[in-house]
């Protein structure tokens, strides 16, 4: 039985609490490093991050790629949407089959 | 090449055979786990990308949901409202083999079945938008898990993608090449002792028939 969790600046994540999934603020990125650390220790499969902390954490993300679990997904935050969870599928893709042929004429 | 590194005995050359034999195997093989690793992969991923767009959009929403409401009660009453919340997300995760590649698959469930569980708090001292918020980000929710589910074995697909792609590689253009011009040098020198021998024995043979005639 795992668990759901949300990373990010308060005011982005608030609302997931009424949903039921535990909701973690982090100010700062490394208060975002430790938290994140500790929780894919206790039993977490999916972390939802927001673009903009994922954004200062990039060696953490890349750390729990390779790994069955957690599912670390990036979601947009109340200040906008960055485009970098885009920008991660489509390094997937280009990780893949060496150059983005699925979306690169859609920008 | 390593040509220089290979004794050119027929033992050697059995081996050498052998090994050829098992490395054009494996690679067929990898090369055709990589083509269906690549097939499953771009439609996975097509369905990730608009997911993901589904989702990105959907908390935008909600996002902006929030902010309404939070513009229209007090911090501290929209914080105590979300504080102890009734609802309970749990996941099971079981493992699907696509290719020997192990990829997630979520199944989520709710720890009471009332859908009316997300809202946790009196409806007394909060606004009606704040209801608003938390429904639509409820209703994102269920296309998040799913987006975490594809995403994940997206990312998982490419990085065993990546791997089989070198390996093939590998196979193709370094170790059958190599075997086959190591096989190629045991036999030609194998050849040539041969002939060396033949010779040697020619010219022994002509040197005891001179023996035996007396030839001046």
């Amino acid at each position: 039985m795992y668990k759901t969790a949300v990373l990010g600046a308060y005011d982005s994540i608030y609302g997931f609490a009424a949903l039921g999934v535990d909701t973690f603020p982090a100010a700062t990125p490394g208060e975002g490093k430790a938290r994140l650390r500790k929780l894919t220790d206790s039993g977490y499969a999916v972390i939802y991050i927001t673009e903009a902390l994922a954004a200062a954490l990039p060696e953490e993300i890349e750390r729990y790629k390779g790994r069955f679990l957690p599912a670390l997904i990036q979601i947009p935050g109340v200040s906008g949407n960055t485009g970098a969870g885009v920008a991660g599928v489509k390094k997937s893709v280009e990780q893949a089959v060496g150059s983005d042929i699925l979306f690169s004429e859609k920008q | 090449m390593a040509v220089t590194q290979t004794t050119p005995t027929r033992m050697e050359l059995t081996r050498l055979k052998k090994k050829l034999v098992t490395a054009v195997r494996g690679h067929k093989l990898l090369k055709d786990k990589r083509d269906e690793l690549m097939r499953q992969f771009l439609d996975l991923a097509k369905e990730n990308m608009e997911l993901r767009k589904a989702v990105e959009e959907g908390i935008r929403k909600a996002n902006a949901n929030f902010v309404t409401a939070k513009a229209s009660m007090p911090e501290e009453a929209l914080h105590t409202a979300l504080m102890a919340p009734k609802q309970e997300v749990y996941l099971e995760a079981e493992r699907k083999n696509v290719m020997s590649v192990e990829i997630p698959v979520f199944e989520y469930r709710t720890r009471t079945a009332d859908p009316n569980d997300i809202y946790s708090y009196g409806f007394a001292f909060t606004s009606g938008d704040l209801d608003d918020a938390v429904r639509s980000l409820a209703d994102v929710l269920p296309q998040m898990l799913e987006l975490a589910e594809k995403e994940k074995a997206c990312q998982l697909l490419a990085a065993e993608i990546e791997k089989t792609r070198r390996r093939v590689n590998a196979l193709e253009h370094v170790m059958i090449p190599e075997t086959r011009e190591s096989i190629r040098y045991i036999t030609m020198k194998l050849d040539e002792n041969e002939r060396s021998s033949q010779i040697r024995l020619l010219k022994v043979k002509d040197m005891m028939l001179k023996e035996i005639l007396g030839t001046p």
